[in-house]
């Protein structure tokens, strides 16, 4: 392993912490944001180029804006005067070790048949343009369908509904 | 001397023996029929009682000259009619009844005195206002008396025998208001009862022993050959043999309601009642009953005699009877209730009866009772008479010179107590008394009876005179004006009087019909019979006997009336014995102490046994049940609605806790997600291992 | 350990973090920062396979990727279009206090 893929790393993992454990949800906000940049730069590492300046753009892009606006609509940037995490958290603290405990222990299991070395895949933005539009064009437009879905349906959920508020 | 005509028995039912059972029956539908009237209704009362009683009446003298028929002819008549009432498995309870010359005589008897007494009531109960209530009782008795008398099984013998008791009960206890009256009534039961016990012993015995109820059945009857002879055969203790042992048993059932000597207690007391009853049921009927009982039994009592001796229960029933009339005779002469003295007069007849029935036999015991009934209830209703009209005086010292104010009861009343003391001769009472004091003379085992029996005729001359002397001679010593009593009371004092003196005709020696009848033999007419030596001795004898006792009462009591308040004459000069006799030898007061008071006692034993021992034992169960009672409501309350109302706690609780993992918080459902997934992939990756 | 492990491991982290933070932090807008982390996760694990899969000209893994990453932005708006409803309807983001769903 590289150090490059160390440094990438510790980025991404931190940056993921950090969102977890901040107490300001601004903090988390920003946080998670340089874990989505450290994903996008092990996309990168990966030779998924494509990948990699798609997270950048969708998740850093807007993503996180939108959190950052729904942090603004809810008045989040408040002092907290409640205890950050919740009553329960240990519990919760447990069942997600648990889960990293069984994905780790899978992985380290199969470690001995994962492949070690691969040639790097030529893959040019050519390619996936044909690959959208050819052999992957039903969930293209199914995307297209749900984004469309997405859009309207935020926007009827978030609009302000006079009468509903009384 | 007459050839002896053979006697073939004839055991055919004539039409009257088939109809017998009508003469008890009739005058107990009688006494059912007033039973419903009402109270006003006398007349009715009374026609129905004297009618049932005057129809059995007829039917008796119908039987009796059937019997007088057959035997006239040479034939015995001893008819019987028997059937069964009950089975028990095998062994039959049977009933019957039987004619022959002693119940046809003793019909005759019960219901000619009888109707005479009834017709006798009707004047005498005029004035009280329970009149039908008597003619009902009257009637009972009647019919169960005449019960007793036909009956030839011994079970019907005692239900109508314990009729009988319950009956003179009921008579007895008649004022019941009277707390006197009510206790006699009592006393009365209890002491025959007291006899009955060992009677019924006695029957249980018998038929366990010969397996039949009935007397005489063809030749199985327990009094037949076959019967009696297995009886002696079987021994019982102290040397009797089981005939003489049941003899003694049936006996004391005799004596309670005879009157002998140890249950002769209630006799005297039983003359609270009314006169009428005094007359029919304790001087001519019910005490009569344990005579006609031992005589109807007498072929069980005679069993085991040698010729020429006597069995033991025999020898037992001579000095039971001769006791009781010495002892009776003597008490008599300390009375001074006109009534009482003629009770112990009943009781010492009676003693004469059954001493007679064991020295001489049957006819000799049996012509007593017959002509004592009629002479005792001559006396009995003329001392009625004398009550009636004294007003309701019975104290002899309170009476006097009644021979001019009630002329026919003193006339009857004369010749009554002249039959009593047995003047020779012309009365009966000599007859029959002197049949006695033959047989008593001629007994082998031992003089004493004789002797016993002997005094006491002179003490019944003497008491008599003396009650004679005191209520009809000398001078008026009560209050108000006595007066005759009206025609249907003397009239019947008038015909009892005539057959107190011509009864003694069938019983002469010269003439012996009575004992020829009874003992299934030629009457045969021997004037030569009073010429022999023995019995001229008993006719001197006799009238010795009459003139010292007479003539003594006389010479002390004649015309001398001492006023109430003065001592009588032999109290004066013998005054201790005469506190012993008028104190009836205090033996009510021993049985006072003795059995009474262990009475008492058992009572209180019993008493306490049964409030706190059974007592204890019920309220200990009771209180065991209270306790389980208690014990399952606490289960159910606490054990059973417990449980349940837990279980439903829990569930509740359980549904709440259950509940509580729904608690709205979205992070725990995603937690609960997370976990199963988790579960769910370790165990894949777990089952996938090589 | 290979490359592809290390990618995995890395993966698999990033996963329980999103959903520790998911299942333990009050606010709700930080509850769907932890979804769109582990969504994250699974995109860097079909890329990572993606990349040491014996037939990478196929793009199986890539167009997974893109289309989740696609999915995920349009699953981020309505999502945080229902939070900013919720807060408007209860005046708070704090899901201890929302159990409108409690059963």
């Amino acid at each position: 392993m590289s150090p490059v893929f160390y440094l990438i790393a510790v980025i991404t993992v931190g940056g993921a912490l950090a969102a977890v454990l901040l107490k300001s949800v601004v903090h988390s906000a920003l946080a998670v944001t340089g874990a989505f940049a450290g994903l996008a730069l092990m996309f990168l590492s990966l030779d998924a180029q494509f990948a990699g300046f798609a997270q950048i753009l969708i998740y850093i892009g807007a993503v996180a804006i939108l959190v950052v606006f729904a942090i603004l609509l809810t008045q989040g940037s408040e002092i907290l005067t409640d205890a950050v995490f919740s009553r329960t958290w240990l519990a919760g603290f447990v069942i997600a070790a648990a889960v990293f405990a069984a994905l780790g222990w899978a992985v380290l299991q199969s470690a001995p048949v994962l492949p070690n070395v691969s040639a790097v895949p030529a893959v040019t933005v050519h390619d996936i343009g044909v690959a959208l539009v050819g052999r992957y064009v039903l969930p293209l437009e199914i995307i297209a369908l749900l984004l469309t879905a997405a859009t309207i349906g935020a926007v009827i959920v978030a609009m302000h509904e006079k009468e509903a508020a009384k | 001397m007459q050839e002896a005509i053979s006697f073939t028995p004839q055991l055919a039912a004539s039409p009257i023996a088939k109809i017998l059972w009508l003469i008890p029956a009739v005058p107990i539908l009688a006494s059912g029929v007033i039973a419903l009237l009402k109270q006003p209704r006398r007349q009715a009362a009374a026609v129905l009682s004297i009618g049932s009683l005057a129809f059995s009446l007829l039917l008796s003298l119908v039987a009796f000259g059937h019997v007088v028929g057959g035997w006239a002819h040479g034939s015995a008549v001893r008819e019987t009619v028997n059937f069964t009432w009950l089975q028990f498995g095998t062994s039959p309870v049977e009933l019957g009844w039987v004619l022959d010359p002693l119940s046809s005589i003793m019909l005759v008897m019960v219901t000619f005195v009888g109707l005479l007494i009834f017709i006798y009531s009707t004047g005498y109960m005029a004035h009280d206002e329970n009149f039908t209530r008597f003619f009902c009782f009257l009637s009972l008795f009647a019919g169960a008396m005449l019960g007793v008398v036909i009956s030839n099984s011994i079970l019907l013998l005692f239900m109508s025998w314990e009729l009988v008791g319950l009956t003179s009960y009921l008579l007895i206890g008649f004022w019941y208001q009277k707390p006197s009256a009510a206790a006699a009534a009592k006393k009365a039961f209890l002491t025959t009862r007291v006899g009955d016990v060992f009677f019924l012993l006695g029957i249980v015995w018998l038929f366990a022993q010969t397996g039949t109820l009935l007397f005489y059945n063809n030749g199985a009857g327990s009094l037949e050959g076959w019967a009696l002879t297995g009886l002696l055969s079987q021994p019982a203790a102290l040397g009797l043999s089981a005939a003489g042992a049941i003899g003694l048993l049936i006996f004391a059932g005799a004596a309670g309601k005879s009157g002998q000597l140890p249950l002769h207690v209630w006799l005297p007391d039983a003359m609270e009642g009314p006169t009428p009853v005094s007359a029919l049921i304790h001087a001519a009927t019910m005490v009569a009953a344990g005579v006609y009982l031992i005589a109807r039994v007498y072929p069980l009592m005679q069993a085991g005699a040698l010729t020429g001796s006597t069995s033991t229960a025999l020898t037992v029933v001579t000095w039971v009877g001769a006791s009781t009339a010495l002892f009776a005779a003597l008490i008599a002469v300390a009375q001074n209730d006109i009534k009482r003295i003629l009770a112990y007069s009943t009781v010492s007849q009676l003693g004469y009866m059954m001493a007679g029935l064991g020295l001489g036999g049957v006819a000799v015991g049996m012509f007593h009772l017959i002509t004592h009934a009629f002479f005792k209830a001559l006396l009995f209703m003329g001392a009625g008479s004398v009550i009636h009209g004294c007003h309701e005086e019975q104290d002899i010292r309170h009476m006097g010179g009644l021979k001019s104010a009630m002329p026919v009861t003193f006339a009857t009343y004369g010749i009554g107590m002249l039959a009593l003391c047995g003047v020779p001769i012309f009365f009966s009472g000599f007859w029959s008394k002197d049949a006695i004091l033959e047989s008593a003379h001629g007994w082998t085992l031992s003089q004493a009876p004789f002797y016993m029996l002997l005094f006491g005729a002179i003490l019944t001359a003497f008491y008599m005179t003396r009650q004679v002397s005191y209520v009809f001679f000398g001078a008026w010593r009560g209050h108000g004006h006595a007066h005759e009593s009206p025609r249907v009371m003397t009239t019947p004092l008038a015909i009892l009087a005539f057959f107190a003196i011509a009864l003694g005709v069938i019983g002469t020696p010269a003439w012996p019909w009575f004992r020829s009848f009874l003992g299934d033999q030629a009457a045969v007419v021997d004037i030569h019979a009073f010429t022999e030596p023995a019995w001229l001795m008993l006719l001197l004898t006799s009238c010795v006997i009459v003139i010292v006792g007479i003539g003594a009462g006389w010479l002390l009591y004649g015309n001398k009336s001492p006023a109430a308040e003065t001592p009588d004459v032999l109290e004066k000069s013998a005054p201790w014995i005469w506190v012993v006799l008028h104190n009836k030898f205090y033996i009510d007061e021993l049985y006072g102490v003795t059995f009474i008071a262990f009475y008492a006692w058992w009572a209180r034993v019993a008493d306490w046994l049964d409030r706190r021992v059974w007592g204890g034992a019920v309220a200990g169960i009771t209180a065991l049940f209270g306790l389980w009672a208690r014990l399952n409501r606490f289960l159910d309350t606490n054990v059973v609605d417990g449980t349940f109302d837990k279980s439903c706690e829990e569930i509740s609780t359980g549904g709440g806790l259950l509940s509580s993992v729904q608690n709205g918080i979205v992070q725990n459902y995603l937690r609960i997600l997370a976990l199963a997934v988790v579960a769910l992939v370790a165990f894949l990756i777990w089952s996938s291992r090589p | 350990m290979t490359p592809l492990a290390g990618y995995l491991l890395i993966a698999a982290l990033l996963f329980a973090i999103g959903l520790a933070g998911a299942l333990t932090r009050r606010n709700a807008i930080l509850v769907l920062i932890g979804i769109e982390l582990m969504l994250n996760a699974a995109n860097l694990n079909f890329i990572a396979f993606w990349r040491y899969s014996p037939h990478p000209e196929a793009l199986t893994g890539m167009m997974f990727a893109i289309f989740s990453i696609a999915v995920a932005a349009a699953e981020a708006a309505v999502g945080l279009g229902l939070v900013i409803a919720i807060y408007r309807q209860f005046h708070t983001t704090d899901l201890d206090k929302i159990t409108r769903m409690k059963g």
